[in-house]
Formats: structure tokens, sequence, C-alpha cells
């Protein structure tokens, strides 16, 4: 009674999923609908429910409330066996008593296919470890596990490959390399996958359409360009990269723009990018869209005067800043080193300025340090 | 600079220095030797009294002779002592591990009520003194109208066996990683094949190791043999009863031949593990 794969290949859908432990909730009500073919991340702090997402989708765990289609066919009940989906585990979970080739041709073998070395050997090229199919998995780095854990599932070509932090084992140069050749392999084979992970450059380079998870429930869901440069939560704006969240008033309009009221100076932002809604908001810019610039320059689109270098930090491509404003708050900014202007010195006075575009609005009620205190090396379980 | 000068410029370290620096480093190995020795010297006085040309009593060297090894059944029932003590092994162990393997997989890997106490329970049998099992067991069996013997004596062994076999399993069960079965499982394997292809193989090396243990000391087991064999003679049984009138260098003989067969079984497996490691 397993599910036959060429009709279950579709998008897949969460509707409506709650997944309780007691009185906990991991996921709280999640409606999701992942594209057949995209490269799709779950992305979050630990014990956001990204990992109980995927394993309700694996079927590891079956979800208390809601239902989970794949194509037209209802899976929320069918056991992982049933479905035509495939996982990379977060330690790979390769079986030690086998070899490389058998532990690849694990999933052939149990659903009956025929040209079972045919496949293996494709795949292993694909992977391009041909040379290991007779080792132990123990005799292997841990870069080439990750590939050969990627092998076994996509040798079975699933409707949906799952993919659980998939790197976090491995140190950061084989990471960068890896996310390469994963968005690659991607491409290649056409499969849908579904990535959890807890590293955000790690989903901004791979994923097509990246879903911010906190506390069991979905922040904001777009591409890596929307999340980043128009966030509706605080907690995706500073999960994200940095953002400089500066608390205002909304003081009135100016054709598609508001005008805003920033301790008393004013700045003007697309009415489109804010999610204020009422008067109050935070206006939020990310730190390499300011410019800093000596007071008395006149300077484009919106500044603020009266700031002083608090703290200058220079790391070779750019120069990091805390700028300190009259209010009392700092802020960061990242000034490329390509203007062969020296950089601003400790306590210097500067004007701060950036264009309109690139503010966006935060609703006046939120909480500004979300998604800052998470410690985003924590891995799950 | 000449070698003559530099030779002269070391400093000549003390004798007593020297030596305390020798007993320093060698020290874990004479505790070794001794240790090694002390364990051993019963084993090495068993073969080699197993070739002494004995005749009744095995206690003095009278001289060496291959004949108790080339007719090991020479003395009087020492044979279907043997084959009792055997059989009885065999039976025990067949069972013990089997029920045994089965409750470790219960407690092991189960949520259910009274799961921590089952884990007590079975610690149980293992704490109990051998002479008040043996004791109460034989009262139990006559209760029942269950006259001892052959039976009796197996049901009695799979009981004491039956610990230690959940003990060891258990240890293995506790380490393996559930994410494999997990994968396997996502692999399009069922709950059976899931079972047979990688949790089965992968708890195999604890099963092994449960069942010699279970077999040797069933095979060993003297005093709840005795309440409950009856007129039924088992090779510890057969030592005990011969040493009242001297013990038979045959004794010997099968003394030494299981050493030596448990020997080779422990460096077969060694070399198993060592062959699949590589």
């Amino acid at each position: 009674m397993s599910i036959d794969p060429i009709e279950a290949r579709g998008d897949l859908r969460l509707t409506r999923i709650t997944k309780s432990y007691g009185d906990f909730k991991a996921v709280d009500d999640l409606t999701l609908t992942i594209p057949k073919g995209s490269f799709f991340a779950l992305l979050g702090p630990s014990g956001c429910g990204k990992t109980t997402t995927l394993r309700m989708v694996a079927g590891l765990e079956e979800p208390t409330v809601g239902s989970i289609h794949l194509g037209e066919t209802d899976i929320t009940t069918t056991r992982p066996y049933q479905r035509p989906i495939n996982t990379v585990f977060q330690n790979y979970a390769l079986f030690p008593h086998l070899t490389i080739f058998e532990n690849i041709a694990f999933g052939l073998r149990r659903r009956g296919i025929k040209d079972v070395k045919e496949q293996v050997d494709k795949v292993l090229n694909l992977v391009e470890l041909p040379h290991l199919a007779e080792r132990k998995p123990t005799q292997l780095s841990g870069g080439q596990q990750q590939r050969i854990a990627l092998a076994r599932a996509i040798v079975n070509r699933p409707a949906l490959l799952l993919l659980d932090e998939p790197l976090g084992a491995l140190d950061l140069k084989l990471r960068r390399q890896m996310q390469i050749e994963l968005k690659w392999i991607q491409r290649e084979v056409g499969l849908t996958f579904v990535h959890v992970t807890h590293d955000q450059e790690e989903a901004m380079t791979m994923a097509d359409t990246i879903a911010v998870m906190n506390e069991g429930k979905i922040e904001q869901m777009g591409s890596p360009a929307d999340l980043y440069d128009d966030p509706e939560t605080a907690f995706v704006a500073n999960f994200l990269g940095q953002s400089n969240l500066i608390k205002g008033k909304i003081d009135g309009n100016d054709g598609d723009n508001l005008v805003i009221d920033l301790f008393g100076q004013k700045i003007s932002m697309p009415k489109a990018r804010s999610h204020a809604v009422d008067n109050s908001l935070y206006a939020g810019i990310r730190p390499e869209k300011f410019r800093i610039s000596r007071t008395g320059t006149s300077v484009r689109g919106n500044s603020l005067t009266g700031g002083r270098i608090e703290d200058v930090s220079y790391i070779g491509v750019s120069t990091q800043y805390v700028v300190a404003m009259p209010w009392g708050q700092e802020l960061m900014v990242f000034e490329q080193n390509d203007d062969g202007v020296p950089p601003f010195n400790k306590g210097e006075e500067v004007i701060i300025s950036w264009e309109p575009n690139f503010t966006f609005g935060l609703r006046g009620d939120e909480d500004i340090e979300a998604g800052t205190e998470v410690n985003p090396e924590e891995i799950d379980e | 600079m000449s070698s003559k000068i530099k030779d002269a410029t070391i400093p000549t370290i003390p004798f007593k220095a020297r030596l305390s620096r020798w007993f320093g480093r060698n020290l874990l190995r004479i505790y070794m030797i001794f240790g090694f020795t002390y364990l051993f010297i019963p084993v090495a006085y068993t073969f080699a009294f197993s070739f002494n040309d004995s005749g009744k009593s095995n206690l003095i060297w009278k001289g060496f002779t291959l004949g108790n090894w080339q007719n090991p059944c020479g003395a009087p029932q020492i044979c279907d002592a043997l084959g009792n003590s055997i059989k009885i092994g065999f039976l025990a162990t067949t069972f013990s591990t089997i029920l045994g393997t089965m409750i470790a997989f219960a407690i092991g890997r189960y949520q259910f009520k009274g799961r921590s106490s089952s884990n007590l329970l079975i610690f149980l049998p293992m704490a109990t003194p051998e002479i008040v099992l043996g004791a109460s067991l034989l009262s139990l069996f006559l209760v029942f109208k269950i006259n001892p013997g052959f039976w009796p004596t197996v049901i009695a062994h799979v009981m004491f066996c039956i610990s230690f076999v959940v003990v060891t399993v258990k240890a293995r069960i506790a380490s393996l990683d559930p994410r494999l079965e997990q994968a396997a499982m996502d692999l399009y394997a069922n709950e059976l094949e899931t079972f047979r292809r990688v949790t089965l193989p992968l708890v195999a090396p604890g099963i092994a190791g449960a069942a010699l243990l279970a077999f040797s000391l069933s095979f060993d087991d003297f005093i709840i043999t005795n309440f409950n064999s009856g007129t039924l003679i088992t090779f510890p049984k057969f030592v005990y009863v011969a040493a009242a009138r001297g013990i038979p260098a045959q004794a010997n003989v099968i003394g030494s031949s299981m050493f030596f067969l448990a020997l080779a079984i422990v460096i077969a497996g060694q070399l198993v593990n060592r062959k699949k490691a590589r």
C-alpha cells in the first residue's frame, strides 16, 4: 500500500499542523505550501519547531492536528516507508555494518528495483566518490559521509528530499563547498529539496524560498532578497543579518511615502514597506545601507545628524562603526572601503544618511531584541 | 666539537636514580605479569596434569603420557556427564538468549507501565545466592509434582541465565543510534525489514556475547544443578563427586579443552572484528 511516487509528485502542503508534547506546542497551527522542484529552507533558532516539522513530513512524527498532502495524496498518517520522501539525517545515520555500496542500494533493494548496480554507480559518480563503494562508513571523512548520505537519499529519486542540518557537522570551508554542490545537485536532479537549518547564511546561499520559523510558527516566508530587504518582524530583521531599529512616529503622508519622525528628525520611506498597524513604528535600516559623512557636508536621501563615532573596526573589505546617536541609541554602520576616504576616527561628529527606499517599517509594539539573543550556533536535539 | 669532550660533559645519572626511574617506567608491567601469573597458574596446572600418567588419583606427578588425551572418555561416566552438560548448556543458552533478547528490547526500547520495576527485578536473580535459588526451585518443582532431572535443570538454568542475557543485550541496544532505524524506515524498509536488516545485525555482537556467557554459566553451574537434577550427572557434578576419591586426569583434559575452545572463540571474534573494521 505504498504511495505511487508518480501520482504523489506535486506540491507539499501542510495544512494547520500542530504538534503538541503535553502543554508545549513544538509546531503551532502551521500552514505551508512548498512548490514542486523548489529548494526550500526552514530557517530558525534551535527549538523553533523546524526539525519537528521536517520529521512530520518524513513520517517519523505524527501531527497532533492538521494534514499533510503531497500532490493530491494525503500522507498525514502513512508510515515513513510508504512515503516517496527521503531524508539526509543530521549525523548522516549511515548503516555502519554495510558497505557504502550497500548503504546506497538499501532503498533500491527494499523497493525491488532491478538495475541496482547501475543506479548506485551513477549516483556515486554524481557525488564524485565512485572509488569508495566497498568501504565502510567509519572509514570515510565527514565530508565524504555527508555526500554518501545525500547519494543514499537521491538515488531513490524521491518526490521530496529532506535535509536536516545536513552540513552542521562540517567545518566552515567544507560547508561552503557543500552548499554550492548541494545547490548544483538539486538543479541536476530536479527534485524538491526541503532544507532545515539554523544558519541564515546557509539558507540564503542555497534556498529559492526561505520560511523563517520562531516558536512553532512561520514569521515570514519569501525569497532570500525579500526577507533581507523587507523583513516584516523584528525577529526576521535580527535573525537574518543585523538591523538598526529606531523608534519613531508616523507624522504624515507625502504621495507614496510616509513621513516619519525619529526623535525630532524627519525622514521618509515608501508606504509599501511599512508593516506598522498604527502611528508608532520602528524604522529599520541595514548597517551596510548607511553612509557616514562629516558634520557640515551635504548628503542625499534621509539623514540623521548628531552622531558621534563610538567605535571603529577595520575588517578589510569594510569598516564597521558604532555611532552613538543623541537619543542614546548606538547604530551599526558598515562602510565599504572603496572610496579612498580614510576611516573616521573615534569621537568624530558625523551625519548618517541613506536612500529612503532602503527603510523598512516594523510595528511599534515589537520587541526589538527578538531574534538577537538566540545563539545561531546551537543545533537542535 | 669532538665527541670525547661531549661525552665528558654529559653528567652521569646515579645508579639509584636510574633504578627508580626504571621501576617507575615498568611498574605497571611488573604488576601485570604478577596479575596474569596469578590468574593463569590454575589453568596451567590443569593443562599440565592432563598429561599425568596418574592412574587413579591425579594429585602427584607420575610421568608424562598422551593417553588421557587419546582416550578422554576413559574414566567411567565422564563423557555421559559431559554430554549432559553440553545438552543442558545448549538448550539453556538457546532459550535464555531468545527470551532475554526479547526482554532487553522491551525494556531498552519501549515505554510501558512497570518498565523501571522490571528493570530492577531482572537484576534480582543475579543478586540472589545460588543456594537459595536452587533450594526454592526444588521445592517449587516438588509442589508441582515434577521430579528433578533433565528438564527441571534446563528450566532452572534458563532462569538464572536470562538476567545476564538481558543485561548484556540491553547495553548493546542502548548504544544503538535510533536514527539508524529511522533511516531504514525512511528508505522503504518496513518494521520487520528494519529489524532484520539494521537492528538485528547491529545488536548481534551483543547477543552472541550474551549466548557465550549463558553457555559458560550453565555449563559451569553446580549448586542449582545439584538441587534440581536428581540422579542426572553433569560435568561439574561428576568432578565434585570424583573429588572424594581422586579426580581422573580426563577431567583435566576436558577442562583444558573447554579453556582452549573459549580462547579460540575469543580470538576468532577479535579477528572478525578487526577484518570488519578494515
